[in-house]
């Protein structure tokens, strides 16, 4: 089949979270809420985030977009849920890194220690898609900013 | 069908992408350019790039030449009736919002309508709405039909004495549909009402002769037809242009300059500001004579054939939507069930065929067809009904993987 280099692209972990997202619906209580769109291809995310003394506390998201975006959305919340507001920024900005290509920092965090988000390595290669992969990425961003 | 020969005449179409042979499906975004216009627009850098209407050197005049003989070939291209009436602008954003910033700005106050179909593209629904909120101008949408496209008898009802301007796209970038302008024209002036249309998607595929549709204003870009970018056409009718103000000011468009006040050059100068786009007006002029020298009733009718094949082929793809009219220009908006639209595109890409996913530029409709993205699959003279093959095998692939990996 002539799809192989797709491979690098979608897979299946990314496919997996893509089918059932993690940490998908609405938080209860008090929260933060941040929605984004990416207006050239009409992806959206409306994330909230429940922070607690510096401490992501909880994540859940809704949306709409394509297996990217969303897949990364899920499993951006699965890395950030328990992490400090300082960290979970840290491994956004490593995530940013590793979608431009550039090695990444580990001094802190070793990419295995990132859990899935690994999987979306191979989004580097396919430029027109990095806005996909980043868009979860800036919602959290900007809601922790909010917060401080 | 056109053969061949004139797909040769494109070298950008000789490559391979992704290691394979380049299908490019995505000429409503923009087409391609034939050598010829690449050629043209060289021999005016490397032979007589000047500055026109001013200089008195002989590279001045050819200039000047290139650019005012590429307006002639405008005029008799959409026979308008007078150069005069031919404004070259950047493109049909532009064209649009030089009539709703000078026309409209002057016609438009409190509680007039302005009437527009929710297929526009953003390039002639946001110039309307700044216009709207700046005179107290109400917009007023006519409704989609089922099948995508709008009914006379909605025109009619919408059209009334308050309505100043019927915007209008002749042909959707999305459904393909073609507006029966000459019709809707008619009911306008019936009311007293101007028609401003958007022909972006309808001057590079189908003759368009603005004195028999009787339209007020016409907009549309070189790029979609064989031209470079950077260059379109705003046609107005003379007896609205003369008593318009223009909206850019500065070199080039005025007559007589005092400290205070000044007057404007005639028209078509008068809407041409600052160093025009010479360029790319000697480019718009030759991808007309390219396109004349085709025919523009058979790459009308070659784009039906390839159009009408590829609806068919796609309709038998399981869990397919096809949206708009089975009468349409030569463009299939699409989704395949559970793909998102981007991956579609990532997928196709992969096999070296190009479409275009996203909302088109045109969210309002988006969400009338209550979908967030589609993939579109556009068609021009260089197309063939291979291509449609190779995206409906490209199509059959990416279910079977996106299937697969589920």
């Amino acid at each position: 089949m002539s799809f192989n280099n797709l491979d690098t692209l979608y897979r299946q972990v990314i496919m997996d979270h893509y089918k059932t997202p993690r940490n998908k619906g609405k938080l209860e209580g008090d929260h933060i809420t941040v929605e984004l769109n990416n207006p050239t291809c009409g992806d959206r995310i409306d994330l909230q985030l429940k922070v607690e003394d510096g401490v992501v506390q909880d994540a859940k998201f809704e949306g709409e977009g394509c297996s990217i975006s969303m897949a990364s959305a899920s499993m951006m919340t699965q890395v950030i849920i328990g992490k400090s507001v300082d960290d979970a920024v840290k491994i956004s900005h490593m995530f940013s890194e590793m979608m431009l290509g550039h090695e990444v920092d580990t001094s802190e965090y070793k990419l295995e220690d990132l859990g899935d988000i690994q999987a979306l390595q191979g989004v580097s290669k396919f430029p027109a898609r990095i806005k996909c992969a980043t868009l979860a990425w800036k919602a959290m961003e900007q809601g922790v900013e909010k917060e401080q | 069908m056109l053969n061949e020969e004139v797909r040769n005449q494109f070298p950008i179409l000789d490559q391979e992408v992704n290691g394979h042979s380049l299908v490019y499906l995505d000429s409503a975004a923009t087409s391609q350019k034939p050598q010829q216009v690449i050629d043209v627009m060289n021999s005016y850098y490397s032979g007589y790039n000047s500055n026109v209407h001013r200089g008195v050197h002989t590279l001045g005049t050819r200039a000047t030449e290139g650019y005012e003989g590429s307006r002639e070939k405008v005029k008799n291209f959409i026979n308008a009736n007078s150069t005069k009436e031919c404004i070259f602008v950047r493109g049909t954003t532009t064209a649009i919002n030089t009539v709703a910033h000078s026309y409209g700005r002057e016609h438009l106050s409190e509680g007039d309508e302005i009437v527009l179909t929710k297929m526009e593209h953003h390039s002639n629904i946001i110039p309307w709405q700044q216009v709207a909120k700046l005179t107290g101008a109400k917009l007023k949408y006519l409704p989609l039909q089922e099948d995508g496209t709008i009914s006379l008898d909605d025109v009619r009802t919408a059209v009334t004495s308050n309505t100043k301007i019927v915007a209008m796209t002749h042909v959707s970038n999305v459904l393909g549909t073609i507006n029966p302008i000459k019709e809707v024209a008619q009911i306008a002036h019936d009311n007293d009402a101007v028609i401003v249309v958007d022909g972006a998607q309808a001057v590079p595929h189908m003759k368009v002769d603005v004195q028999d549709l009787e339209v007020d204003f016409y907009a549309f870009s070189g790029h979609k037809m064989c031209g470079p970018t950077g260059i379109g056409v705003l046609y107005g009718k003379q007896s609205l242009l003369e008593n318009m103000e223009p909206v850019e000011f500065g070199g080039e468009m005025i007559d007589f300059v005092d400290l205070h006040d000044s007057t404007w050059k005639e028209l078509p100068w008068k809407f041409e500001g600052g160093t025009p786009i010479i360029a790319g007006a000697v480019g718009l002029g030759a991808a007309i004579d390219f396109l004349e020298e085709i025919g523009m009733e058979a790459i009308e009718k070659h784009e039906e054939e390839v159009v009408h094949y590829a609806i068919e082929q796609m309709e038998k793809i399981d869990g397919i939507t096809i949206y708009g009219p089975k009468e349409r220009a030569g463009l299939v908006t699409f989704n395949l069930d559970d793909v998102h639209p981007h991956d579609t595109a990532t997928a196709l890409d992969s096999l070296g065929i190009a479409v275009r996913a996203g909302h088109h530029c045109a969210q309002p409709l988006m969400k009338e067809l209550q979908a967030t993205a589609t993939a579109r699959a556009s068609f021009y003279l260089y197309n063939s009904k291979q291509d449609v093959d190779l995206l409906v095998d490209g199509l059959r692939k990416t279910k079977e993987y996106f299937g697969d990996v589920f």
